[in-house]
């Protein structure tokens, strides 16, 4: 709690009535969103445009608020729902946010200060899809923000539903760092099924966000947090992501802000995965594991020692045959189900596989390779 | 003029359960009026009706002068049109137009038309065996239900086809013996009708977890996509159990008839099989109502209850589940009286993997995460806990469709029946007769598992996928395929099977927190 006053402390007075003006004028950014799908250059506005472009009849109301607000009011805000807060004028601000024109002017933190700056110094990768993933890609983001995680990186998500979240329990099941991005206030656990691992973010890592506490979510609020993550990771990963895809926006501006993308492929054939593998068709490094993420990031080989999977030392190689046909999409115990004789074998085959932790279950009794 | 009385013996249906009721009719002077009296309801007080036609059509006059009629025990509530037979016949001893004398030793069970022709009623196997309990020498019974009464020992049933008939039986005739019951094919008695495996065509996986589910009396979850034979396969399961013994039969029939469901040549022949729509409420499915009749769970008794899109039936159905699938048993406590129903059923439930029904098929699935964590949420609790087995049901291949079948219900009910035999031998001395019924104290006293059984399975439970009950479960359902492959102690494989078929208690669990 003293960590997070100092930093309350450290925010400047004009950083925050800015940052107090954008939650202030969010219903209206709302409107002037759907209106013009996407102005993305209104947070790049400074104050007094800000309230002339958005206050509608409500401008002279809105601009009197504005010089009357008091600073003090939201850092104790802040600091009763134990929220940290670093504006541009500070050194702890984060120094990748600078790359973005419209940069928030505070970033808000719930959870340990000293832990998002240690994110800071480490590298980040960003692993971001779609909130209706299929259990493969629920998978493949688990699994790579495990390993990216206990190769010592930082792994930045939005903590949405899906991808999102499958990344942030990856992360700490690999007992290393993650950061939530959220589009609301950083003390909401949105969406609210999350909260459990807003809970567990907060205690371990940290929970970031660009309007002060108290602020609800709004649409437009989605791809302007999506900016964020993009800007804080120097790689980001799309794992499964359709053709209108808000992660693709996500991937978009990290590429214009000249950050590394990565997808991890898909079936051709599955309208989940067009987006991610249009990505890897212009050009994005196709990602089959941590390893291909890390050779992205300059020093990478020293922290990827190869090593043979543990798992399927001395593996049957009738279990192998078996694996590989669950690896290639035949992934319910029916689908594997040759001929009577066989289904003995099968059923005890795939409970070994998943003893050995190589397969899990997913819903509608499909096995999925375990990443 | 001297007062007459004539005490006619019957029975009322109490739940499944008949209770002796003696129907006294008093008649003097005054003017002239028929009463009922005795808690009975309205299909009873509409009997005078019936009564004052079915006398007067039957040639017989109905004396105008002040009837009372009792029916006691006074606080037992009557139903049902079951009592003309007894109002007619007591009205007429009473009135000296037949003889009172056989009276103390017929019990008389029907429903009177206009016309004086006696009907057949619900529950009349369950009158006889009152009949029989009471020391009753015979029920006079209508023609058309006589092969019901017939199936109980020691009674003499009178098939009688009006009321003069039962006039003439009581004035010193000869009874009219019961038709004699249409000849069951001795082969296949038990098992008659019911759809056999051999027409199945792919769905190996299925049927396998059939055989174990029959075998150990496990009840078992279907999930599978529309149309991919859930539905199919578990009307093949009442198949696979062993054939009904008679006592067994006689205590589907009795429940059955209670309920008006009717078996051709009497006796009940093969197991039930029962499909409530989801739609049911929980009295349809465990018995209640007013009068408090059987419920599909009951009907079941002896066979096979099944739940198709188990996540749509309302919880308060599916908790009220739980007390016959604990005991086998529903008890129904109505004010003073509790009625029991006996429902020993296997269940096998059905369901879509995800609300649209399309996950884990071919099609792409449009659930979102709410709806799928809503379905999954639908689907857990206690029910899903007394479930040991849990098998994915997928559209067969093209190939499979036209390869030729594997085993027949037959072949199947002969492993099925071994199984049943070693545990029978396994349970003679524990209050339990399937692996099923093993609790945690029994399993350790019963079960045998190999080291490397043991390993798997505490593999299995560290690495946190199984819970304590899933474990139990796991070496429940390993038994049983120990017992289908006739081996004494649990192995390796059994186990690893019985995990690949267990419920999926918290599969996603992390990757839902």
């Amino acid at each position: 709690m003293s960590a997070s006053a100092t930093l309350v402390a450290r925010a400047c007075d004009a950083c925050l009535r800015r940052s107090w003006l954008i939650a202030r004028l969010a219903g209206h950014i709302e409107l002037a969103w759907t209106a013009r799908r996407g102005s993305s250059a209104l947070l790049a506005l400074d104050e007094a445009a800000l309230v002339d472009a958005l206050g509608g009849g409500r401008r002279s109301a809105i601009a009197q608020e504005h010089v009357r607000f008091d600073p003090d009011a939201l850092r104790r805000r802040c600091a009763a729902s134990a929220v940290a807060a670093s504006c541009r004028c500070d050194a702890s601000y984060p120094a990748p946010l600078r790359e973005l024109p419209d940069a928030p002017s505070v970033l808000y933190a719930r959870g340990r200060p000293e832990r998002l700056a240690e994110a800071l110094e480490r590298d980040r990768v960003a692993l971001v899809g779609a909130r209706r993933a299929s259990p493969y890609g629920l998978e493949q983001a688990r699994g790579l923000a495990r390993d990216l995680a206990a190769a010592g990186l930082a792994v930045v998500s939005g903590m949405a539903l899906g991808v999102d979240a499958a990344a942030h329990v990856g992360a700490l099941e690999g007992e290393g760092l993650t950061l939530a991005v959220l589009a609301c206030g950083p003390e909401l656990a949105y969406p609210a099924s999350k909260r459990r691992l807003h809970a567990r973010i907060v205690d371990v890592g940290a929970v970031v966000a660009e309007l002060p506490p108290g602020t609800a979510p709004r649409r437009w609020c989605f791809p302007a947090r999506n900016r964020i993550i993009a800007a804080l990771a120097q790689v980001t990963v799309v794992v499964e992501a359709g053709e209108r895809s808000g992660s693709l926006i996500t991937a978009g501006q990290a590429a214009d802000l000249g950050r590394e993308v990565a997808a991890i492929p898909g079936l051709v054939s599955s309208p989940l995965a067009a987006g991610a593998n249009a990505l890897i068709a212009d050009g994005a490094r196709l990602v089959r594991g941590a390893h291909d993420v890390l050779e992205l990031l300059p020093g990478a080989p020293a922290r990827a020692p190869e090593r043979a999977d543990p798992r399927r030392a001395g593996l049957d190689p009738d279990l192998v045959a078996l694996l590989g046909c669950v690896c290639a999409g035949r992934d319910t115990a029916a689908a594997l189900g040759g001929d009577a004789a066989s289904v003995d074998a099968i059923l005890a085959g795939l409970a070994q596989l998943e003893l050995r932790g190589l397969v899990r279950r997913a819903a509608g009794g499909r096995y999925v390779p375990a990443a | 003029m001297p007062v007459v009385l004539a005490r006619v013996l019957t029975f009322a249906i109490d739940g499944v359960d008949p209770r002796p009721v003696r129907v006294e009719v008093d008649i003097r002077p005054g003017l002239p009026t028929f009463r009922v009296v005795g808690l009975a309801d309205a299909a009873v007080r509409e009997a005078r009706e019936r009564v004052r036609a079915a006398i007067l059509n039957s040639g017989f006059e109905f004396p105008a002068r002040r009837i009372t009629a009792n029916l006691a025990p006074a606080h037992l509530r009557k139903v049902g049109p079951g009592f003309d037979a007894a109002l007619a016949v007591g009205l007429l001893a009473a009135s000296g137009q037949c003889s009172a004398d056989a009276l103390d030793r017929w019990a008389i069970f029907g429903e009177l038309s206009l016309s004086g022709e006696l009907r057949g009623c619900r529950g009349v196997l369950a009158v006889a065996e009152g009949a029989r309990r009471g020391g009753l020498a015979g029920l006079v019974v209508a023609r058309e239900r006589a092969g019901e009464a017939a199936l109980v020992d020691g009674v003499e049933v009178a098939a009688v086809g009006d009321l003069r008939g039962i006039a003439a039986l009581l004035d010193g005739g000869e009874a009219p013996p019961p038709p004699a019951p249409p000849p069951v094919p001795a082969s296949d008695a038990g098992v008659a009708d019911a759809l056999d495996l051999a027409d199945v065509r792919g769905h190996e996986l299925p049927l396998h977890a059939l055989e174990i589910a029959a075998a150990g009396g496990h009840n078992l979850l279907l999930e599978g996509p529309p149309g991919s034979g859930k539905t199919m396969l578990a009307r093949r399961l009442p198949a696979l159990l062993p054939p009904l013994t008679r006592a067994e039969a006689l205590e589907v029939t009795r429940i059955h008839s209670v309920a008006g469901i009717t078996h051709p040549g009497a006796l009940a022949a093969a197991r039930p099989f029962r499909a409530p729509h989801h739609t049911i409420s929980p009295a349809g499915l465990v018995g209640g109502g007013r009068p408090p009749a059987p419920g599909e769970a009951s009907l079941a008794h002896h066979g096979v209850l099944f739940l198709d899109e188990l996540s749509e039936f309302s919880r308060p159905s599916l908790e009220a589940l739980r007390q016959p699938i604990e005991d086998g048993e529903i008890v129904i406590v109505r004010g003073q009286l509790a009625l029991r129903f006996p429902s020993r059923f296997a269940l096998v439930a059905a369901t879509n993997p995800c609300p649209c029904g399309y996950a884990g098929s071919d099609r792409a699935c449009r659930c979102g995460e709410h709806e799928l964590a809503r379905h999954r949420r639908r689907l857990s609790g206690p029910l899903l806990d007394r479930i040991d087995l849990l098998v994915t049901v997928a559209r067969p291949t093209a190939a499979a469709l036209v390869a030729p079948p594997r085993a027949s219900s037959a072949a199947v009910r002969e492993r099925v029946l071994a199984a049943r035999e070693r545990q029978s031998a396994r349970f003679a001395t524990a209050p339990i007769h399937t692996n099923a019924q093993l609790d945690a104290r029994l399993l350790r006293a019963h079960v045998q598992v190999g080291a490397p059984a043991r390993r798997a399975l505490t593999q299995a439970y560290e690495r946190g996928g199984l819970s304590v009950r899933g474990h139990d479960r796991v070496l429940r359902v390993a038994r049983t395929i120990a017992d289908l492959a006739e081996r004494e102690t649990v192995a390796l494989d059994d186990v690893l099977q019985a995990l690949a078929l267990r419920s999926r208690e918290d599969a996603d669990e992390a990757v839902a927190a």
